[in-house]
């Protein structure tokens, strides 16, 4: 039973309104071919978690440069001006998170947890919607988890199994990601046979990995 | 040497040998380069690095290593990778020694607004939200006045607050102040600055210290 697919197959799992999970920071560490392949279809109304979006024309920023997201989820949207501009036109819902918040939020939607309150935002604007808490007298706010229908997430290598590694800094919200959507397609560089990479240095186990696809692999 | 080198020079003279260190973007950035030799201290990397090390070469650039500033950077040995919701346990945890922040203002109590400028959208927050809360000290990095030469130090923040928690450290490039109960405490005057223009290019109101220094010297 081999996982392998095409990105062409694989972005099929996205529907119009689907909500999808995005690794990276910036394009480093982001699924770009799978973007791509997705930006080749006619999905639209996307809700998108992913600390940003992409940048002008590269990355995500190509779904919305073609209007294909709805609502946007994540940390720092600032560096990318077309999703400012998007925002202030109303083509576009924002919200925004601390980027500690979001990814722990990513961490319990994996991790089966309701929630969690957390002392980041407590008195600011990102927090003035949010149950306030006071427990051993400091104050929290309380996060919901965050999960997805479609998580592309991108991988340094993979096994036949699913395992994966990944690459320096290009981890980031990749290994969080894997873990809470019901559908996890990983892009990979490399696919190596099972039991070649060491138990030790796998950091997601294959249990959590539906698909993988080559990088520019179709 | 200018005045943003001067800042971050100052700055790094305040950095303990074995500690966790965490540099925000802009003034802060440059203070990797003013640490003294016999100070090692381990530059931690909120999008997933521990041990960061200086800029490569342009042939030596590796795309898939970058800072929170997503610019190129190495690593050194001893250095370890982890993903975003690690990073952020270090920082909430209160992990992580030291975190030095650029900020738009500081009021008279020591909080902070570096997230937000009203009247533009707000559509960025990242990782300065965690940092200033779980840091166990926050030292601020700034030009004493903004470009229109207004003072950033001001007596009530009118930008949206980034935490309720405090900094505990203020550098410019004309004063340093220290952040207690009641408020700022001026500790220090840049070589050649007078309290004078201090006190006139500083809204908020502040304590001077009994004893601060001037230049290299102290004066009671």
């Amino acid at each position: 039973m081999s996982k392998l697919i095409t990105c062409e197959d694989a972005v099929k799992k996205v529907k119009s309104g689907s909500r999808i999970m995005v690794g990276g920071f910036g394009l480093v560490g982001s699924p770009l071919s799978l973007i791509d392949a997705l930006a080749q279809t006619e999905v639209k109304d996307l809700e998108i978690i992913s600390n940003n979006l992409g940048e002008p024309g590269r990355g995500l920023g190509v779904l919305v440069r073609q209007k294909q997201v709805k609502k946007a989820i994540g940390s720092y949207f600032t560096s990318n001006p077309e999703v400012v501009k998007a925002f202030l036109n109303k083509e576009l819902e924002v919200e925004l998170l601390p980027q500690g918040t979001m990814s722990e939020a990513i961490r319990a939607g994996g991790a089966g947890l309701g929630g969690f309150y957390t002392p980041v935002a407590v008195g600011t604007k990102i927090a003035e919607a949010k149950e306030e808490r006071t427990l051993n007298g400091k104050k929290y706010v309380f996060q919901e988890p965050l999960k997805a229908n479609v998580a592309l997430i991108k991988a340094k290598k993979a096994d036949q199994l699913g395992n994966l590694i990944y690459n320096k800094s290009a981890r980031n919200f990749n290994p969080m990601m894997a873990t809470a959507a019901d559908v996890v397609i990983a892009e990979v560089d490399e696919i190596v046979e099972a039991g070649q990479i060491s138990p030790e240095e796998i950091v997601t186990p294959h249990l959590y990995v539906d698909y993988i696809v080559l990088k520019g692999g179709n | 040497m200018n005045m943003k080198q001067y800042i971050a020079a100052r700055a790094a003279k305040e950095l303990k040998h074995g500690d966790i260190v965490n540099l925000g973007i802009g003034i802060p950035t440059l203070v990797a380069d003013y640490i003294p030799s016999d100070v090692k201290v381990f530059l931690h990397s909120e999008n997933g690095i521990l041990g960061v090390g200086p800029t490569p070469d342009l042939e030596n650039i590796d795309q898939n290593l970058v800072n929170a500033g997503k610019l190129p950077v190495t690593v050194l040995e001893g250095s370890s990778f982890f993903d975003s919701a690690s990073s952020f346990a270090m920082i909430r945890g209160g992990h992580v020694s030291v975190s030095i922040l650029g900020v738009l203002q500081i009021d008279a109590i020591g909080q902070i607004a570096n997230w937000a400028v009203p009247g533009k959208s707000v559509l960025g927050v990242g990782g300065a939200m965690d940092l200033l809360e779980g840091s166990n000290k926050v030292i601020v990095t700034t030009l004493h006045t903004n470009n229109q030469g207004e003072s950033k130090i001001v007596k009530e923040l009118t930008y949206p607050i980034t935490s309720e928690r405090k900094v505990d450290l203020v550098i410019t490039d004309l004063a340093v102040f220290t952040v207690k109960e009641d408020g700022l405490y001026l500790i220090e005057l840049s070589p050649g600055v007078s309290l004078e223009e201090v006190q006139q290019k500083t809204d908020a109101p502040f304590h001077i210290a009994e004893a601060f220094y001037i230049g290299k010297e102290v004066r009671a």
